[in-house]
């Protein structure tokens, strides 16, 4: 049952992900990447990752996405028109993702992870929040005077006269 | 087949072509910044995926810190590109060449 759903699981992250490359409308392209957000926290559920599937939907599929549709709405983004396909960069890009996808399996499949032992890990909230604040508790305050200075960064570059 | 660590490393590297493949091609600045969304994404289920086959729970603290720094480099990049817009009404990567030669 649990593979079953992990493949179904990775075939719309895959084909939703293929969606927001291929969709001419922005906002197509930010609705599929929704799709694809969600399908990956259907992932981390089969990982056992309860906490971060959660986190994954509130912060990822919530805020981040209504943020990027925002600024979709507010940049009044049309349908673009068809451009005159570049088969340089369709190329180029081509041999850079085929040469490193091609790296990636090849070094899988020398090293055939498998991973070791019984499958006993649960991502509760407790367990990670206790290692959250013992383990990582310097991490942590950093993360969040990054997110101040980050705020404090937005309020500045939105100020109507940028000097 | 049984889904083992070997899938989900599979499943997040095509993911991550994906992604790297989108910010290459496309041309628009939002559509880029999406696609940079998708190669963060498939890094965490690369990291969820290490952590639950390894039994260690260092694997999900990381994925929970590149969520909250990707969202923190979500709110500052959207800015920036509105900011861009507001001057020269481009959303387009061709159109923005000016420290082109």
């Amino acid at each position: 049952m649990q593979d079953i759903l992990f493949y179904i699981f990775a075939a719309m992250a895959l084909g939703f992900g293929v969606l927001v490359l291929t969709s001419r409308n922005p906002v197509t392209s930010a609705m599929c990447l929704v799709l694809t957000l969600v399908c990956l926290a259907g992932l981390f559920v089969l990982l056992h990752a309860f906490f971060l599937a959660a986190i994954q939907v509130l912060v990822y599929g919530g805020a981040v996405m209504v943020l990027f549709l925002f600024v979709i709405m507010l940049l009044d983004l049309k349908a673009e028109e068809r451009r005159k396909i570049q088969t340089f960069g369709l190329i180029g890009g081509l041999i850079a993702v085929g040469a490193i996808v091609s790296i990636f399996f090849r070094s899988l499949a020398a090293s055939r992870p498998a991973g070791s032992g019984a499958l006993t890990l649960e991502g509760n909230p407790y367990p990670l929040g206790k290692l959250l604040f013992t383990g990582y508790l310097l991490p942590f305050e950093i993360v969040s005077v990054l997110l101040l200075v980050a705020m404090v960064g937005v309020v500045l570059l939105s100020k109507k006269d940028l000097k | 087949m049984h889904a083992g660590l070997e899938q989900y490393l599979a499943v997040s590297g095509l993911l991550f072509a994906l992604g790297l493949f989108g910010v290459i091609v496309r041309r628009n600045l939002l559509v880029i910044y999406m696609c940079l969304e998708l190669m963060l994404n498939a890094a965490n289920l690369a990291l969820a995926a290490f952590s639950r086959f390894n039994n260690n729970l260092d694997g999900q603290v990381f994925v929970f810190f590149i969520i909250t720094v990707a969202a923190a480099e979500v709110s500052v990049g959207l800015a920036l590109i509105v900011a861009v817009y507001r001057k020269r009404q481009v959303t387009h990567v061709e159109d923005l060449a000016t420290l082109k030669l």
